[in-house]
């Protein structure tokens, strides 16, 4: 079978799986876990093997298009599209799916909806497979809101608490504005290139012939059409991957399971955000390497990281801190495309991947550890307890943090900045990034220090967690840190796959004075970051009732911080008001005064009518009245038929068509 | 006899038979009732089979004089837009009757069968005077079933519902006679044909221009006249006033008939009449009625968010999801010399979104229904809460409705939706920017739906909420089918209805 037919299998596998699985019964938790994780092992293999072709040499893209529907004389057609930008990111996304599906096998298990998490779990990964391999813009779209429709489902899985319905709703709600966004941007995407396939042979909306007339044409406000649609775009990508001002939904996603938040929220979907900007860049780049959609991006990118950073200094629950953590990561990779460079998005985004779903995952042992505890107050000393979970935890803060040479985050974080480093517009997005780099070593130095040093402070009996969820611990350990090699500059991998020729290996690019001088930097940043943790968390017993190291620097800073800035306030005060608002005033509108126009009519209609009636009356009818006596007494006889019921009305109604139509035909012939 | 003849008589040979059945046999009633239903099914769909899509235009015509004299003719004809609104009718009666379930009475069934004559005939009625008979015929059973609630405020609301309509379509039948004293003709067919060449207007001007109107004042009030008429029946925001108290007082099987059906009646008056006749003057006022179909979806929407009963919420939903079908007429008429396929994606997308909303629509009163059957006809929405525990099964199908409902890509809703986005944007495009507002806000009330009765804690009186019944999954499960097979096949109703015989 050609490989572009056969990575259709990717995505339908799981989504045959989710439909079957949705029509299973409570009880049947054997044959859901084993549908689904199966399938999603079936489609990792062919996963592998697409990527594996994409690595022959000479592959650049293979495509295979379809026809959906057909409108007017137009074919509307979607697609499939192997290519490396896409083929590294799904088997990253088959490969953590995989693993987190068997760690929910574990954290699950004691669930009542078991069966019912497993067919959203693989929903979401059909769904997010056929977002990585789509060709077409409308397919991106159709996988995108599916997407989302079951991050919707899985945070809320516990619909039970009013909060996680909240929290639930808030996500789509939040990320549907974006998509709105999304939408107007395709909508004129179609109408200005013709079409909505990536790749088509040269006519596709990503290749020259497209790209270049979107550059020169003007939109609005003296930006190029391609610049409007790109930012459209980014309206969309800015939701699901969690950016300022968008980036309220994300936090409060961590009401879902942890093996949800994982995978939905830490891996996968919130990247694709990100991956819709790296796909859809020729449109971004159409007007110079510096377009305004391109300055937009770099500056909301740089903003969220710092942004996001600061709120995580002062987060208290082990997966908000997490949460405002993958917000500002999201943040670096959107700088790293903002500044022109996808490929540096890209390693890092599948590193994130890597030791974010780690992280996470650890968290969950811990929570599940500790019988359910998200405080880090409460926790302390489980170094001790959670030997497994405290090493790979360990070694996924490092990553996130940047700890030099072993691990992969050092190798995708420093080269981010290095290209910030180099943006020619300006350096501003570069210092920002830095001193996010420096707030992340300091908060996830801070957590580590709650949660696994010092004395246990809780009131449960911590445990470490089983084998079926320490192994997908061990593994994504071992990929945190093996992710490096293709990573490092000595030999840019990355970079020659996605360009579509092979690395060399080159071990003087190391000691190239751009090089030493970003990476001294970031080396001194991440140490400065764990350092001034150590001082202020490190260094004294923690305790779960005493006030915040910084709180008691900073009070006020810290509470403001520790409210997330006021911003879900803030909406709370303006959009949602507004809506609400709206809402009363549209209803109030339509009851008393369009409702009312109405009644003033019938009221003067009724009120002319009985003008009319004392005419009548008093004038005409006086003399009327005693002939009227007579018609009185055959009219009672008559309304004995006006029975009030409708079975009677309708069979006089019957006769009377009846004898019409007798009559008529009579007249007629 | 022809076969449309057949159709429109063979409810109204049920509604006999159930006519005269003995009193209290309400069960054979409903099953007599069905049994009709589903031959008025089996028939529509052998008559789209043989519908030949090739030679297109009007098929299965069939003419009689009836009034030579004033020109009007027994007049009967479909074309594509016909077969799918009959194919709709087909489906939604059936279904709104099995969604009454044991509750429904004779005489119901009855009035049921007797709408759907009264619909199957406006859908194939090809003379003025022949479709308005039924047209208005329609309402003597509508409004006995929105009565059939019982209590005053049904009763005010099937009264308001009724005059309003009326009123309406005398200022349609006003104007028409206005067309006929100029033309001499209420021939639908004869009449698009001098509409397309401008012979309409000049006709008009020449019998009326005397009045002293001025040149352009008769074409306007005429048009103005069937327009009025119309925007009372799809509705359009603000001839709407009736519909949020007719669809929540009547009882929820007749609000799917009032949704799913009778809706479509002006949105079908639109392009039947409307549009055909008057192309140039639909051109001419394209802004305004841009400005209209818009104010009635974010309108509604916003209204709907303050709705705290599950009808008047829907009931506004409805007005919202309509003003798409609006919003692509429009567009579609505002720019006669737009791309030729961003004009048929318009309205290809209305065409779509006509079916797909009478689909969706009425699936969710219909979910109504079993949940008031439940809780004794309470419907607010405080009044509920965590109903997924009790009842997954009702909460999971509903909820397929509703995210059809908010157009998730995948479900039907999606389909027309885009389709009428994608063509109003290249013909209009600031249309569909404000029309993506109401989109947002609809998932907003849609979204606030589900919270407030399938999630958070489970109130203590609806710990036994039974789930939904073998009987009530027969009945949703047509519905919910159609709600995936179009949402992932769509070119199976495309295929259908590309090119009726209004478009040139």
């Amino acid at each position: 079978m050609e490989i572009s037919r056969l990575i259709l299998w990717i995505p339908l596998l799981p989504l045959i799986a989710a439909g079957l699985t949705s029509l299973l019964r409570r009880g049947q938790r054997g044959p859901a876990a084993a549908l689904v994780i199966g399938s999603q092992a079936v489609s990792t293999l062919i996963a592998l093997y697409a990527f594996l072709m994409t690595l022959r040499h000479g592959f650049e893209r293979e495509v295979f298009n379809f026809t959906w529907l057909t409108f007017g004389t137009e074919p509307l057609r979607l697609g499939l599209v192997l290519d490396p930008l896409g083929a590294g990111m799904v088997l990253m996304v088959t490969f953590v799916s995989l693993l987190i599906f068997i760690y929910s096998h574990g954290y699950m298990k004691e669930d009542a909806n078991y069966t019912r998490f497993f067919c959203f779990l693989s929903l979401f990964s059909a769904a997010m497979l056929g977002v990585v391999l789509s060709n077409s813009l409308l397919l991106t779209f159709i996988c995108w809101e599916l997407v989302g429709l079951a991050s919707y489902l899985l945070i809320g899985f516990w619909f039970h608490k009013p909060s996680a319905a909240a929290a639930a709703k808030k996500a789509f709600i939040t990320t549907r504005v974006g998509d709105m966004g999304f939408l107007l941007g395709m909508l004129w995407l179609y109408s200005a290139s013709g079409t909505l396939l990536f790749y088509d042979n040269g006519a596709g909306c990503l290749e020259r012939a497209a790209t270049d007339a979107m550059a020169v044409q003007i939109g609005c406000m003296g930006l190029a059409v391609s610049n409007c649609i790109a930012l459209l775009i980014f309206c969309g990508a800015a939701g699901k991957s969690g950016q300022f001002p968008l980036h309220v939904w994300l936090p409060d996603a961590m009401e879902g399971p942890t093996p949800v938040s994982a995978l939905i929220h830490a891996a996968t979907m919130v990247a694709a955000g990100v991956f819709l900007v790296a796909r859809v860049f020729p449109i971004f780049e159409a007007a110079g390497k510096t377009s305004a959609a391109l300055v937009v991006v770099a500056s909301i990118g740089a903003f969220t990281a710092l942004f996001a950073a600061l709120i995580a200094v002062a987060q208290t629950d082990i997966k908000r801190i997490l949460a405002y953590s993958t917000v500002s990561q999201l943040g670096f990779m959107m700088l790293a495309l903002g500044v022109g460079s996808v490929t540096a998005a890209m390693v890092h985004l599948i590193a994130h991947a890597f030791f974010k779903a780690l992280l996470f995952m650890g968290a969950g042992s811990v929570i599940h550890g500790v019988h359910e505890e998200q405080d880090i107050r409460n926790m302390g000393g489980l170094r001790k307890y959670m030997p497994v979970t405290f090493i790979t935890y360990a070694i996924g803060m490092m990553a996130l943090c940047g700890v030099p040479f072993l691990f992969s985050g050092f190798w995708s974080k420093d080269e981010i900045l290095h290209v910030a480093h180099g943006w020619t517009v300006s350096h501003l997005p570069f210092y920002m990034a830095a001193a996010a780099a420096f707030l992340t070593a300091f908060y996830m130095t801070r957590q580590m220090f709650y949660v696994f040093a010092g004395k246990y402070r809780g009131h449960a009996h911590p445990h470490e967690s089983p084998a079926v969820m320490t192994v997908p611990l061990l593994i994504l350990a071992a990929s945190a840190i093996l992710l490096s090699i293709p990573a490092t500059p000595a030999w840019p991998w990355f970079h020659g796959y996605h360009a579509g020729h092979a690395p060399a290996l080159d071990w003087a690019k190391l000691l190239e004075h751009e090089f030493v001088s970003i990476a001294g930097l970031s080396i001194l940043i991440v140490t400065l970051g764990v350092g001034a943790a150590w001082l202020l968390y490190g260094r004294r017993q923690l305790s779960a009732t005493a006030p915040d190291a910084l709180e008691s620097a900073w009070a006020g800073g810290f509470k403001a911080l520790a409210n997330r800035l006021y911003i879900d306030e803030l909406y709370a005060a303006t959009v949602v008001a507004a809506l609400t608002l709206a809402g009363s005033l549209f209803a109030w509108i339509d009851r008393r005064i369009l409702a009312g126009v109405v009644s003033a009519a019938a009221g003067v209609s009724v009120a002319s009518s009985k003008l009319g009636d004392l005419f009548e009356k008093f004038l005409l009818n006086l003399g009327f009245d005693s002939y009227c006596g007579g018609l009185r007494d055959c009219g009672n006889l008559f309304s004995g038929w006006e029975s009030g019921r409708v079975q009677g009305y309708l069979r006089i109604l019957g006769v009377g068509v009846v004898v019409l139509l007798a009559l008529i035909g009579w007249l007629f012939t | 006899m022809s076969a449309l003849t057949f159709l429109t008589l063979l409810p109204l040979v049920g509604a006999v038979l159930i006519a005269v059945l003995p009193p209290r046999q309400s069960g054979l009633a409903r099953a007599l009732g069905l049994g009709f239903m589903l031959s008025v099914l089996l028939c529509s769909v052998v008559l789209a089979l043989n519908y030949d899509r090739a030679v297109g235009g009007i098929q299965f015509s069939e003419r009689h004089e009836w009034i030579p004299s004033l020109g009007i003719q027994y007049f009967l004809g479909v074309d594509s837009l016909s077969i799918l609104l009959l194919l709709l009718t087909a489906i939604v009666t059936p279904f709104a009757l099995m969604a009454a379930g044991p509750s429904a009475a004779k005489v119901n069934v009855l009035l049921v069968l007797l709408l759907q004559a009264a619909l199957i005939g406006s859908f194939t009625a090809l003379n003025f005077i022949h479709w308005f008979l039924f047209y208005e015929l329609s309402l003597v059973p509508a409004f006995f079933l929105v009565r059939s609630a019982g209590g005053k405020p049904a009763a005010v609301a099937a009264f308001r519902f009724f005059v309003y309509t009326l009123l309406g379509g005398l200022a349609m039948l006003i104007a028409f006679l206005a067309i006929q004293l100029a033309t001499g003709s209420f021939d639908l067919v004869h009449l698009a044909k001098l509409g397309r060449s401008g012979a309409l207007e000049a006709l008009l001007i020449t019998r009326f221009g005397a009045l002293g109107i001025g040149s352009c004042g008769i074409g306007l009030l005429v048009f103005c006249g069937i327009f009025l008429g119309l925007a009372v029946k799809v509705p359009v925001v603000p001839f709407h006033t009736w519909l949020p108290d007719a669809y929540s007082e009547a009882p929820s099987p007749v609000s799917m008939l009032l949704t799913g059906l009778m809706s479509k009646m002006g949105v079908y008056g639109l392009l039947r009449l409307l549009l055909p006749l008057f192309p140039a003057r639909m051109q001419e006022l394209a802004t305004p009625l841009l400005w209209l179909a818009l104010i009635t979806i974010i309108f509604s929407a916003v209204a709907a968010l303050a709705q705290t009963d599950i009808k008047r919420l829907l009931a506004y939903s409805s007005v919202n999801h309509l003003g798409y079908c609006l919003l692509g007429i429009f567009a579609f008429a505002a720019a006669p010399g737009g791309l030729p396929n961003d004009r048929a994606a318009a309205m290809d997308g209305v065409l779509l979104q006509i079916f797909n909303h009478g689909i969706t629509a009425s699936a969710l009163f219909c979910f109504v229904a079993f949940i008031e059957r439940r809780s004794g006809g309470l419907r607010g929405l405080a009044d509920f809460g965590g109903l997924r525990a009790p009842a997954p099964v009702l909460a999971g199908l509903m909820g397929i409705a509703i995210f059809s409902s908010l157009g998730l890509p995948g479900l039907n809703g999606f389909v027309g939706e885009f389709l009428i986005f994608k063509g109003t944007f290249g013909l209009v495009w600031w249309g569909a920017m404000f029309a993506a507002i109401g989109l947002f806000v609809t998932a907003v009330f849609l979204l606030n739906l589900i919270q407030k009765v399938f999630t958070g804690p489970l109130p203590a009186r609806w710990e036994k909420f039974p789930d939904m019944t073998a009987a009530e999954i027969l009945t949703v499960a047509p519905a919910i089918a159609l709600i995936f097979v179009l949402g992932i096949f769509p070119q199976v109703l495309i295929a259908l209805i590309n090119k009726p015989v209004f478009l040139p």
